[in-house]
């Protein structure tokens, strides 16, 4: 009789969970369709990028380089025509960003910028604050008045799609993770096929790291996908090309098994099927809110924002967006890794007690 | 009967719940090459003894050998020679017959071809399909094909026909002639007394976790008939089953 082989009986394993979760609708769904649309729907809602409203004040000296420039960076709808008592009802609303008055100063061949903000808009406002810098900065002008403050902004251009399909892929992790795992082992465990396979010579360890290998398996086919089509279809920024696909399919990895540790944890605490969908949200809900999925959680309030700093997907988003957007590479974001990786060693602590076989 | 070697011995088993015991020292053996039912009521510790046996399951006490390996010291070599239908299993979904076949061919480390054993079963044409597209019958013979894959010593089937109509009972009883024929020892549970007395070559009887008889189905009726037991009905020559196959033909729809 041959030598029996663990590896042989995990891979078969592998094969077998893989084939099922492809033909298995709700993975499919969860993990691509539901980020695609919303890179879809953001994608085109940001039409590629972000823009500013400013409202040009009346009597204003149109023909000057200042406002050219800003036109020309591509970012700024400049609202022309406008009495003053309209771009102020406009600027309260924050209908449009921020107003701007250009005057020739006198015996000068300098400019005068006036630039008033709302506070209804006030993202938008930094913006355009530092975009003004950097005209200013620019070899004819000179910073000539001082209510523009210096900041560092990136030189890159951030586009919508940079900060949505980060997020879009954290969430398809997050929820292949939590909702697949949980769901193919307790089922699994309720129809006994856990229980012929222990009937078989085949370890647990097996079991479990056989459905490991094909829950990241197919994660990383989604992940690459996702960010495939968001880089050739979006325009998603992926500063080293081929390097950066790697290192985020190796954060997404890190992800994947962070998460799949909730899912094992849920299927052992779930009596059925129909408790599963109910303490997954319970999980996956507030990350998918809270840890930068559709929103900076610098725009979150105060108290908010701790909670948004305890979650682990708030890491992953991050890792990710400075991965791919700021050209990071893994040593660089090792915070954010080790912060994952306490989290694993957490939730696994708690998945090894909590666990259920039969 | 001529002396047989046992391959199942077991002991005084004994297997208590919290409050519950389901088994009581219980002591059979089961012969090389025979089919062996374990019969009695639901409750009565059936399906507890064939897990404990499986070593799906802890035992209380008592002594267990299957093939010379005790089930305390040498588990796995127990699994790589035994073949196990559970009541009520599944299989992984979504996966099709040769899928499931492959996925324990690779559990069981066996070299096998998917196709050789969905034909010993006689499911060949089903074998694209999902195993809850089967039929009752079709599910009983592709769990039993599962029991196959590692060519066991032994397999164990868990009450296979239950819900079965008479024409896939009897097909799965030649299947498991067929089974024992080829050298493989059967233990079957059932609560069918006519499968018993026609498939079996010996039985026990369990109730409440004990054994209250063991021997083959013809020594069992001899002796409660020499006991002076009598029917109240005379015995007619066919009974309503055998009106139903003669009626319905006996060949086997899916």
């Amino acid at each position: 009789m041959q030598k029996y082989s663990n590896t042989t009986a995990t891979l078969a394993l592998a094969k077998a969970s893989f084939r099922s979760i492809m033909r298995s609708p709700s993975a499919v769904v969860f993990t691509l369709a539901f980020p695609l649309i919303f890179i879809l729907v953001f994608g085109f809602l940001g039409g590629g990028g972000t823009r500013l409203d400013v409202g040009v004040k009346p009597g204003s000296d149109i023909n000057n380089p200042v406002l050219t420039m800003l036109s020309k960076t591509g970012m700024i709808r400049l609202v022309m025509d406008k009495s003053q008592k309209d771009l102020d009802k406009l600027l309260e609303k924050g209908n449009v960003d921020a107003v701007i008055d250009v005057h020739k100063k006198m015996n000068s061949v300098a400019y005068s910028v006036n630039v008033v903000y709302t506070s209804a808009s006030r993202d938008k406002g930094g913006i355009l604050k530092s975009v003004l810098n950097n005209v200013f900065y620019d070899k004819t002008l000179k910073p000539t008045v001082a209510e523009i403050k210096e900041s560092t902004i990136t030189g890159r251009e951030y586009k919508t799609i940079d900060f949505i399909l980060p997020g879009q892929l954290g969430f398809s992790l997050l929820s292949t993770g939590v909702f697949g795992t949980a769901f193919v082992f307790l089922s699994l465990r309720q129809t006994l096929v856990i229980k012929r396979f222990f009937a078989t010579p085949v370890k647990r360890s097996s079991i479990v790291i056989g459905e490991g290998i094909a829950r990241i398996g197919f994660a990383l086919i989604g992940a690459l996908f996702i960010i495939l089509i968001g880089h050739f279809f979006f325009g998603f920024t992926l500063v080293h090309g081929a390097l950066t696909v790697v290192n985020m399919l190796i954060l997404a990895t890190m992800g994947i098994i962070v998460f799949m540790g909730f899912g094992f944890i849920i299927s052992g605490v779930a009596k059925s099927e129909s408790m599963v969908p109910p303490i997954s949200n319970i999980v996956t809900l507030p990350q998918f809110l809270l840890s930068g999925t559709f929103f900076s959680i610098e725009a979150f309030p105060n108290w908010l924002q701790p909670i948004s700093r305890a979650l682990p997907l708030t890491y992953l988003n991050d890792a990710m967006r400075r991965v791919a957007f700021e050209g990071s590479d893994l040593w660089d974001v090792k915070f954010q890794i080790m912060i994952l990786l306490i989290w694993g060693i957490v939730i696994y602590a708690i998945a090894v007690k909590v666990f259920k076989w039969e | 009967m001529e002396t047989k070697k046992a391959i199942i011995s077991v002991k005084d088993l004994v297997k208590k719940y919290d409050d519950f015991v389901a088994v009581q020292g219980l002591s059979f053996e089961v012969y090389e090459h025979e089919i062996f039912g374990l019969l009695g009521p639901n409750g009565a510790g059936k399906t507890t003894t064939l897990e404990i046996i499986e070593t799906l399951r802890a035992k209380t006490s008592g002594e267990i050998i299957v093939d010379g390996f005790s089930v305390d010291k040498n588990p796995q070599e127990i699994k790589q020679i035994i073949g196990v239908q559970l009541q009520a299993a599944g299989y992984y979904p979504n996966l099709n017959l040769v899928e499931l076949i492959e996925l324990f061919a690779g559990l069981y480390g066996a070299n096998i071809k998917p196709m050789e054993m969905l034909e010993k079963v006689n499911l060949q044409d089903k074998a694209k399909a999902k195993y809850k597209a089967l039929s009752g019958g079709q599910k009983q013979r592709f769990s039993i094909a599962t029991t196959l894959i590692n060519q066991p010593k032994i397999i164990f089937l868990d009450e296979p026909t239950t819900g079965l109509d008479p024409q896939a009972r009897r097909n799965l009883w030649d299947l498991i002639t067929e089974i024992r024929n080829s050298g493989t020892t059967v233990v079957i549970t059932t609560h069918y007394m006519d499968e018993a007395e026609q498939l079996c070559d010996r039985v026990a009887f369990v109730e409440r976790g004990q054994i209250i008889a063991v021997d083959t189905p013809d020594n069992l009726i001899d002796q409660l008939v020499a006991s002076g037991f009598e029917r109240k009905k005379e015995v007619k020559k066919a009974n309503l089953e055998d009106v139903f196959i003669n009626l319905t033909g006996k060949e086997w729809r899916e």
